[in-house]
């Protein structure tokens, strides 16, 4: 078995399951965390991100055993003010897109919790949305910032 | 009087559309699904006002055949306006009713009672009465006749601000979609390099231990493991060898072959009409263009559906499951009452996107697998490859002016291949990607002209403008080279990027401001003007690099004006848009936040499709912009700050506004690029290569 933990919580899956992409397996029946989505598998859209001891990564290319014994956050597991903000102020039309881009969010203000307009959106470059949302991600992370 | 909702003509029993529960809660049932628009929630809060029910209590069941009443396809922006007509008429029912068994019981005239949060109070109420108390059991009534709704000078609920919609913690936190869904089976198609490829050979041995299921040149493989299924898929195609039958597309373009053998159908009443179009003399000439173009969703295509007993359960994302169960039906030789679907939300679609096909795929997979719950999901790379294009267009604008700077004709012939291709029992083909690929196919509905008012390529081609003389024009070029349908706002775009690029170029020629040389043009239409006016207001005029443009969508519903401000960097020549404004008049506003939300994406997607995507393709006509970096969106860094105003029309009736933006921020963009550079770009998209030859020119 290969532990790990997911949002705070131990978790673990099968040794033959190493080299699978990481979101194939916290997607599958025996960790059953949905919240990362595929979009393209190929690092191009963002859905599936998570954040790896911290550190954001394309869950859809990582292979799975390379968080073994670490931990791994998804948009589930960060009930911070990023995600209260976007959530709050209808920051997303499909919303599938969404879990990504909280992830990417979090990362950024973990790193500089002050981030200007121009930073917060060059962070958010490695997501896409189809809907259109970006004006009011962004002004909802503009708030977050206290700018 | 206003006739009784043609949603409640179809069905109109009212238990269909509201139930109240034991627990204080109402259910509100609609045929219109949620395509990431949140149009759930503001059907709900309708309900909530009607009812004078606290909006918490208002749970709202959509897309559920057998369950939901009847409502056809979730397009066209019309979901408030039919679907909300429907349960607000309905809910007016359905309060009369419970207070006439208020009053029954009491003894007292229901003119003496009043309702609060479903709470019924007045003379003879005693202890505490709700509805919930009278709703021992089903209403057992059919509406035949329209019951006098609240008057909106009385709504605490509409058109307020802090409107929440419910569903997108659960989008952002937890299983949401119908990706999300558990199956038994996991399946992946294996696709041909074109829709024009069969199969010729694969071999059946790489997919083991997965599931293969062949039929024709339909190639599928089901694993319980995900990953599994989709490793096997790609080992399948590699040992798949598959052949081009028929003659290779000739061309992509609406060149002027395509143009020559073109039906023409000029607009009477506007109505495409089978006579002959009428010469009128023009000075002004000036031609647009939009490429073929993707709906792009961020989600590729999935679908479940499981075969018990000889009967079938889809869940998808269709925009349609009633039409799209007909269909389904009649590929798989079965009674459609043996098939039940179920609207689960995927992601946002814009249009006829894949989410039909992967039904159709998954019901082929789980018909082979009896038993089993299978997710079929596409990838990527099938998503680009196979979904419906939007169609590309060609628009040539012709007009005069008279001496006073007016115009004095206008001339509007606007070229294209179909963009209505939703399956549709009836039709004379089958509309779903898979159907023409099985040992005993069923091709898709030749292409026919949609002669019905505002559809297709004729969307919007009608001007908003009032001009003594003008000759507008739907040409229908039936050899599409690829397989087309409707994308946002269809016809609209391409037509309103035309219009308003050419009013400005007008009014250039003219010496006019183009805002005076619009509004002279619309003394009629003091909504218009209004509209106008407010996004001037907002912006603060056209200053600086800035360009205008306005439209109806349909000429009927929301009209909205966009205020454009681009920068264009002399290095790179690359256009960005630090700023938009936008103002509409949608009528009745339900939901500010909800409405500004959606013409606000309407107006970013049109920036990304007018400045970034073009699909390309093979001389197979496959195509090869098959990710992201092939065919780019805009992204974040490139997103416009913008502010919206409203224009709230209570005593009015609401109307649709999804696909309002698309056109205006189209025309907007040309214009303001043509306020910095001078240059006029009319063959979209506008990149920095074509900004390059537009100044070499």
């Amino acid at each position: 078995m290969i532990r790990f933990r997911l949002n705070g919580e131990a978790a673990q899956f099968d040794d033959s399951e190493r080299d699978m992409p990481l979101l194939y397996v916290l997607r599958s029946p025996a960790v059953g965390e949905m919240t990362p989505k595929l979009g393209c598998g190929i690092e191009q859209c963002g859905t599936c991100r998570v954040l790896v001891d911290g550190e954001p990564a394309y869950a859809c290319t990582l292979p799975a055993g390379a968080v073994e014994g670490r931990h791994v956050e998804t948009a589930a597991g960060l009930d911070t003010p990023v995600r209260r903000a976007l959530i709050e102020s209808n920051a997303t039309q499909c919303g599938y897109c969404l879990p990504g881009i909280i992830v990417a969010a979090e990362a950024l203000f973990r790193a500089n919790p002050r981030p200007s307009g121009a930073e917060i959106a060059t962070a958010l470059d490695s997501q896409l949305c189809r809907c259109g949302s970006h004006p009011r991600v962004l002004r909802a992370l503009l708030e977050v910032a206290g700018r | 009087m206003k006739p009784l909702p043609h949603a409640l003509v179809a069905t109109p029993s009212l238990d269909r559309w509201i139930r109240l529960t034991g627990d204080g809660a109402v259910i509100a049932f609609t045929g219109k699904v949620e395509i990431g628009q949140g149009i759930l929630a503001a059907l709900g809060t309708i309900v909530a006002e009607e009812l004078d029910v606290a909006r918490r209590r208002v749970q709202v069941v959509s897309g559920h055949t057998g369950h939901t009443p009847n409502e056809g396809v979730t397009a066209g922006s019309m979901s408030i306006e039919t679907s909300g007509a429907a349960l607000r008429q309905a809910s007016a029912w359905a309060r009369c009713l419970l207070l006439q068994r208020a009053a029954t019981r009491l003894g007292v005239a229901e003119d003496n009672l009043t309702v609060a949060d479903g709470e019924i109070t007045g003379p003879g109420v005693n202890e505490r009465l709700t509805y919930w108390n009278l709703a021992d059991r089903p209403f057992g009534f059919e509406i035949r006749d329209r019951m006098p709704e609240k008057a909106t000078s009385a709504y605490r609920l509409v058109g307020r601000d802090g409107q929440r919609r419910a569903d997108i913690l659960a989008k952002a936190t937890a299983a949401a979609f119908v990706h999300d869904c558990a199956a038994q089976l996991h399946a992946r198609m294996v696709r041909p390099p074109s829709l024009r490829h069969r199969l010729i050979e694969l071999d059946v041995d790489v997919a083991a231990p997965g599931r293969l299921v062949v039929d024709g040149s339909f190639v599928a493989v089901a694993h319980p493991v995900e990953f599994e299924a989709e490793r096997l898929a790609q080992r399948i195609a590699g040992s798949a060898r598959w052949l081009r039958i028929g003659s290779p597309p000739e061309g992509f373009d609406i060149d002027e072959s395509r143009r020559e053998t073109a039906e023409a159908f000029p607009l009477r009443n506007g109505v495409p009409s089978p006579v002959p179009r009428r010469q009128v003399a023009t000075t002004h000439r000036a031609v647009y263009r939009r490429p073929f173009l993707m709906h792009a969703s961020i989600a590729p295509s999935a679908a479940i559906a499981v075969w018990r007993d000889g009967a079938l359960a889809i869940e998808c994302s269709s925009q349609g499951i009633e039409p799209l169960r007909q269909v389904v039906a009649l590929v798989l030789g079965i009674d459609p009452d043996a098939i039940e679907i179920r609207h689960v939300p995927g992601a946002g679609c814009y249009g006829h996107n894949g989410a039909d096909d992967a039904a159709l795929d998954a019901a082929l997979v789980a018909r082979a697998v009896p038993g089993h719950r299978v997710s079929l999901k596409w990838s990527r790379e099938e998503e680009h490859g196979f979904e419906p294009l939007g169609p590309a267009m060609h628009v040539e604008m012709g007009a005069s002016l008279d001496a006073e700077g007016r115009v004095s004709s206008w001339t509007h012939d606007a070229y294209g291949f179909t963009h209505v291709a939703r399956p549709s029992p009836g039709a004379s083909g089958v509309d779903l990607l898979s159907a023409r690929f099985l040992a005993e196919p069923f091709e898709p509905t030749s292409p026919r002209p949609a002669l019905g008012p505002e559809v297709g390529i004729h969307r919007n081609a009608l001007p908003i403008y009032s001009f003594p003389d003008q000759e507008v024009t739907k040409h229908f070029v039936a050899d599409a080279p690829v397989r087309t349908s409707a994308l946002r706002g269809l016809g609209a775009q391409g037509n309103v990027f035309a219009i308003e690029s050419f009013m400005d170029e007008l009014a250039h020629s003219a010496g006019v401001d183009p805002v005076e040389f619009r509004r002279r043009h619309l003394r009629h239409d003091p909504r218009a003007l209004a509209v106008l006016e407010a996004v001037l207001k907002s912006s603060g005029g056209l200053t600086g690099h800035r360009g205008l443009a306005l439209a109806r969508y349909k000429n009927r519903q929301c009209c909205a004006a966009v205020v454009a401000e681009v920068s264009v960097d002399p290095e790179t020549a690359e256009i960005r848009v630090p700023r938009l404004w936008i103002a509409a008049d949608a009528g009745r506003v339900i939901d500010p936040d909800g409405l500004t939300n959606q013409l606000e994406g309407g107006a970013v997607q049109a920036l990304s499709w007018c400045l970034k995507e073009a699909v390309s393709f093979d001389a197979d006509g496959a195509v090869t912009s098959r990710d992201w970096s092939s065919y780019p969106i805009l992204r974040f860094s490139e997103a416009p700050e913008i502010e919206t105003v409203l224009l709230d029309r209570p005593e009015l009736d609401p109307l649709g506004a999804g696909e309002a933006t698309v056109g205006p921020t189209s025309g907007a963009l040309a214009n303001a690029v043509f306020a910095a550079t001078g240059l006029r770009i009319g063959d979209l998209p506008m990149t920095p290569d074509r900004l390059r030859e537009a100044a070499a020119r």
